[in-house]
């Protein structure tokens, strides 16, 4: 582009067409903040990649033993050299399954609800009540679930599996329609732990949607309430579009955690090793638990399963919140409403 | 942010008052057909914002089927008068208001009138366009009937489409490309989709809140073309800072200003040529003369 008016002053020397080479100009302040910001960004990055690589290391003398069989083996019995995780694999997921059936729509209804139906000051006790329980210890409610919830959760359980029993996942080994009904086949089950589970996937979803739906802009939430739109109508064309890619990443976030979640599980599941879809009935077994209960009498060969065990949990949950991370970083961030 | 305050609106004046006076009509109707245009009698607002007071006892009569001016200085209380009259003002939390505004007679803050059927009937264009980003220009127009669930069938939803989108003067500009989304168009075309949105829901009165202000000159024109048709089929009232804008759209305007630390006020009204070429008020004639403000 050529635009001067007259000729170009002498002091100029040529004209490059290239782009220009532009140093940043820091300030040693800004250096060194700079440096120490990557370096603590790097040690993050290093630990993970570490604990990776240490499980994946740990893992070859299984994996080289077992091979494939490892994946597919349900039963965990070092005795008669049968190790797998194929059961404990759809326990882990049936736990989580559980808990994010529940947790995600309450936690989409309690977010809903701070942002835009609650008062200012109970949403500011809503917030505080929400990021408590986040901070409540996970043994706690592993103890909440075995001695409150469960005795009261079973009967639940029972009423499930009366009427939907046809449906494998509500199927219950035994006589649900019996006038003394086995307590015990429906405790310490999939579906118990995954309601323990929930309460502590519910504050991590509920955070990341609430940050969300508090920055749909306010010019949309009143050119839909101008319409004539409830709220709930607001919430349905402008919070939950806008929303979308936190709802799904806060969601994931939540799942990573129910995946991996461990001592609420000990408390509640009795271990059983059979693959099963039966999330009512007593016994089931998550990787976590594994690794937890087995981990304490292990022999070496034994502790490599277990680490096996765990890179594998390691790779899932990475793949989860790696998944999360990208649906989050992808959502709209309002910038398209700018003119 | 828009929550829990609406109901918690105070209206000191409705509890000094009583409620007599809102069984008996106060305006000729202008016939209680759906559609339409309809006229607004707005008495003695007053707003609050927490304990601010933000406008006194204003009163003003908005003819049917006329573009109405508001004009004033930043800050003296025109958008929030605008907010008034459709019930915008109490999303606001801590907003509170006093004061009758009667449509076809009707006072729209009588109870058993709920906001979201006053905002059915009164539409509201805004400052800085708005459409829904993820929906298709199509969805935009007639997003007003879903969010009231008002069912139409699909050949009277694309006859609906092309009708708005005419009377808004975008038609012509996006007949081509009504399935791509409402954020591909323009400034100018955004703010024409808010106002065909506005007008499927055939509102009896659109209130226009500075609509120009983020709008570069020729897409003002438009916008003004637009306000110039649209009047014999909806009463306009529009907030503008422009004063060459409020004397060429307008058939009445109302001057508001807040003097240091008072609540806004009305200081005159009338017909628009009057306002601009013989104002009755010193304040009036240096405000439209741009001598302050």
């Amino acid at each position: 582009m050529t635009s001067t008016i007259g000729a170009p002053s002498p002091l100029v020397p040529f004209k490059r067409k290239e782009p220009r080479l532009l140093l940043p100009g820091l300030d040693p302040s800004d250096r060194i903040f700079h440096g120490t910001a990557r370096i603590i960004g790097m040690f993050v990055l290093v630990m993970t990649g570490a604990i990776g690589i240490f499980l994946g290391y740990q893992s070859i003398p299984t994996l080289h033993h077992y091979g494939f069989h490892f994946f597919t083996q349900t039963a965990w019995q070092p005795e008669l050299d049968k190790i797998g995780i194929a059961s404990v694999l759809v326990g882990t997921f049936e736990v989580a399954l559980v808990a994010m059936t529940v947790a995600f729509p309450l936690a989409l209804m309690l977010a809903l609800f701070i942002t835009d139906y609650a008062p200012k000051r109970v949403k500011s006790w809503l917030i505080s009540a929400v990021d408590l329980m986040a901070a409540v210890p996970s043994i706690i409610y592993g103890l909440w679930g075995f001695y409150l919830l469960q005795p009261q959760a079973i009967n639940l359980a029972r009423w499930l599996s009366q009427y939907f029993g046809w449906f494998p996942l509500f199927h219950v080994d035994t006589d649900a329609n019996a006038a003394v009904w086995q307590q015990s086949r429906y405790t310490s089950s999939a579906f118990i732990a995954g309601l323990a589970v929930s309460m502590m996937a519910i504050p991590l979803a509920c955070a990341v949607m609430r940050a969300v739906f508090d920055q749909a802009p306010i010019g949309e939430r009143e050119a839909a309430m101008a319409l004539g739109a409830t709220r709930f109508g607001v919430a349905r064309t402008v919070v939950f579009p806008f929303a979308k890619g936190g709802i799904i990443g806060g969601t994931m976030l939540a799942l990573g955690r129910a995946l991996g979640e461990t001592a609420a599980v000990l408390i509640i599941v009795s271990p059983d090793f059979q693959i099963k879809a039966r999330i009512l009935e007593a016994g089931t077994q998550t990787t976590s638990a594994l690794i937890a209960g087995y981990f304490g009498d292990a022999t070496k060969s034994q502790l490599s399963a277990l680490l096996t065990a765990g890179f594998v949990l390691f790779l899932i949950t990475l793949v989860v919140n790696t998944g999360a991370a990208v649906v989050i970083g992808r959502s709209r961030s309002g910038a398209s409403t700018e003119i | 942010m828009t929550s829990g305050t609406e109901a918690a609106v105070a209206r000191p004046q409705e509890i000094r008052r009583g409620r007599e006076v809102s069984t008996t009509p106060r305006s000729p109707s202008e016939g209680d057909s759906r559609r339409g245009p309809a006229g607004l009698d707005i008495v003695e607002i007053s707003a609050w914002f927490g304990e601010t007071q933000v406008l006194d006892d204003v009163s003003l009569s908005v003819p049917s089927a006329t573009v109405t001016a508001l004009i004033g200085p930043s800050g003296c209380g025109k958008s929030t008068f605008l907010r008034i009259l459709n019930r915008m003002h109490e999303s606001v939390p801590g907003a509170k208001m006093a004061g009758e505004v009667y449509l076809n007679g009707e006072d729209i803050y009588a109870p058993g009138h709920r906001p979201t059927d006053v905002r059915r009937q009164i539409g509201m264009v805004f400052q800085k366009p708005n459409p829904f980003p993820a929906m298709s220009i199509a969805d935009n127009v007639v997003a007003g009937l879903a969010l009231t669930n008002t069912k139409v069938s699909r050949s009277d939803r694309t006859d609906l489409v092309e009708t708005c989108l005419t009377r808004a003067g975008l038609w012509n500009e996006v007949k081509d490309r009504l399935s791509r989304p409402g954020s591909v168009l323009s400034g100018g075309q955004q703010q024409r989709l808010c106002i065909a949105r506005a007008l499927a829901v055939q509102p009896k009165v659109l209130l226009m809140d500075e609509p120009c202000s983020a709008l570069d000159p020729t897409s003002t024109r438009r916008v003004e073309e637009t306000i110039a048709e649209l009047r014999y089929d909806v009463t306009i009232v529009i907030v503008t800072h422009n004063m060459q804008q409020a004397s060429r759209v307008s058939q009445q305007a109302a001057f508001f200003l807040a003097e240091q630390d008072t609540p806004g006020g009305i200081v005159e009204c009338g017909p628009t040529t009057d306002m601009f070429s013989n104002p009755s008020d010193q304040r009036t004639a240096d405000y439209v003369n741009g001598r302050f403000g």
